[in-house]
């Protein structure tokens, strides 16, 4: 490695650990320690803000409610978004083409367009302040980008091998479920982390969908926490720390369908 | 027959949720940007263009919309650079690159929220990250106001964009890099090309459909955010860092303006659909192929 390209890539490095490490480092410290030496090492290291965070909010509930809501979605979208893309693949022609384009027109209209209307549309369908209500609203969003992405995995499978196992008897469920769900395992894989991340992390929908405190998914928390914590950095940032710890924890273990799922979905999206 | 009928049962779930939580809420807003609606009343009266009138000569939207301007070529301009700087470092083979590629990738894992809460923390005033090495280097006075300075504060929010989403990018370039035959490059060479030249003459011809890709995402996310605004600075100071997503949830649900708030929506949207038909467009022109 050259010395201009090792420097160039320590640099950036040092740009992303940095914020980072210091957050990560606040965590242990006391306000006061805080506050006399920002940026120093916690002397000494101490529990301190992790507790009182566990004790002064419902976090537990929090987690709860945004495994819930995620699980929920992503699992619903990755299930009406491949049956769709088999439908497609399997109808060909005139039908195939139009419900694509269906599907796709949607990849034109982002959701912030539509917040007064899902707002209010919510509150109608009595789906307001619902665990059910934000799982179903999200699918109806994620849903034309997974029919786009599932669709595009779908088509690589060969033709024949479809039309082998519907000749042998197979029906369309067990052809779907047995032949096309299995071969793209993988890109369901990858599909499924970019809408974990996608769901988990969204701000918008939960903020228009749901009101009460108990309600709440961990990135409409901690925007709660900064309004209770306004000078009370250490305690704000163990809330960031400690709400982005799963899925740190699952990119450590499954980079691969991380950085493939986000990449793809920025090619597609 | 009966095979087309089966394929219906595995269309309709997903259809009918489609229609009724994502394209009728659309028509419905298009709807009501023709109303006076104020979100609550149940009672309205049809308006015409008027909310569009009002809409295109606000101050503000005007002024969000220059500021979607900034932070759009800021984001762009940064992200494509970097995140193709980086590609071209990283898209070899060594051990090292692969958990450097994963480091510079972690942000976009991140809730916007968080990355927009440390980053507070990173340009607070008093005791910030930034704050702190301006002291380190004995420069106390000159740490500028990042996000509490009018004039700068789009640039200090575009640059935490592109801190948390660049390494994404440089993953689509790696993967464009990759796609390219390293007999091309050595042929190149063989020829008497240096490497500035096969990256001019080999390399970035065949990148193109990939860069293409990278500013148009770009382009697009930068007209969309809305969390990483709305967690650091809310549209302030006086409207400083408002955009069109933070103008139109304002509209809505400080003022109250459905109706107006719907027109904005319409217009956003007739922006972005632009927007997506000039990519693909520009993804066709740029298929070159060898």
């Amino acid at each position: 490695m050259t010395f201009l390209r090792r420097s160039v890539l320590l640099l950036y490095s040092a740009l992303i650990v940095a914020p980072l490490y210091f957050v990560v480092v606040t965590v242990f410290k006391s306000s006061p320690d805080f506050y006399a030496h920002p940026l120093g090492w916690p002397l000494p290291p101490t529990w301190t803000n992790l507790l009182r965070l566990f004790r002064e909010q419902p976090l537990w509930q929090y987690f709860r409610n945004s495994v819930q809501v995620t699980a929920g979605t992503v699992l619903l979208v990755l299930l009406l978004g491949s049956m769709i893309a088999y439908a497609i693949v399997r109808f060909r022609g005139r039908t195939a083409g139009l419900l694509f384009m269906i599907f796709a027109a949607g990849l034109m209209v982002p959701s912030q367009v539509n917040m007064l209307t899902l707002y209010d549309l919510a509150r109608k369908l009595n789906l307001s302040d619902r665990p059910l209500g934000l799982i179903l609203f999200s699918s109806a969003l994620l849903l034309p980008l997974a029919v786009f992405m599932l669709s595009g995995f779908m088509k690589l499978i060969s033709r024949e091998l479809l039309e082998a196992g519907s000749l042998d008897g197979c029906g369309e469920w067990s052809l779907y479920w047995r032949i096309a769900v299995p071969l793209v395992a993988p890109s369901l894989a990858s599909t499924a982390a970019f809408l974990l991340v996608v769901v988990w992390n969204d701000l918008l929908l939960p903020m228009l969908l749901l009101g009460s405190k108990s309600r709440l998914t961990l990135p409409l928390a901690i925007l709660q926490f900064r309004g209770e914590y306004v000078t009370d950095y250490p305690m704000l940032l163990t809330g960031v720390v400690v709400t982005s710890l799963p899925l740190v924890v699952m990119f450590l273990f499954l980079q691969r369908y991380f950085i493939a799922g986000l990449s793809e979905g920025a090619l597609k999206g | 027959m009966r095979k087309r009928l089966t394929l219906w049962v595995f269309v309709l779930p997903g259809l009918l949720l489609y229609a009724v939580l994502f394209v009728y809420p659309a028509l419905a807003g298009l709807f009501y940007s023709f109303t006076d609606w104020d979100g609550l009343s149940p009672s309205f009266q049809i308006t015409g263009w008027k909310n569009y009138d009002t809409v295109l000569h606000s101050l503000v939207f005007q002024k969000a919309l220059w500021n979607n301007l900034k932070f759009m070529a800021a984001v762009v301009f940064g992200q494509t650079l970097l995140s193709l700087v980086l590609a071209l470092l990283l898209s070899g083979n060594r051990r090292i690159y692969v958990p450097l590629r994963a480091l510079f990738f972690f942000p976009a894992i991140l809730s916007t929220v968080s990355v927009g809460l440390i980053w507070s923390f990173v340009y607070d005033p008093g005791i910030g990250l930034l704050q702190g090495l301006f002291n380190l280097l004995g420069a106390e006075g000159l740490a500028p106001s990042w996000v509490g300075d009018r004039r700068i504060a789009i640039y200090s929010i575009a640059a935490v964009q592109v801190w948390a989403h660049t390494g994404q990018m440089m993953i689509v370039f790696i993967a464009g890099l990759q796609g390219i035959p390293a007999e091309l490059k050595d042929a190149a060479a063989i020829d008497g090309g240096g490497r500035w030249r096969i990256f001019r003459s080999v390399t970035w011809p065949l990148l193109a459909p990939s860069a293409t890709i990278v500013i148009a995402y770009t382009t697009i996310q930068s007209f969309k955010a809305f969390d990483l605004i709305f967690t650091m600075t809310d549209g302030g100071p006086n409207n400083a860092t408002e955009i069109i997503t933070t103008y139109i949830y304002h509209l809505a649900f400080s003022s109250y303006s459905f109706g107006e708030a719907s027109a904005g929506s319409a217009l956003f949207l007739v922006l972005l659909a632009a927007l997506t038909w000039l990519q693909f467009k520009a993804l066709r022109a740029d298929r070159i192929s060898y």
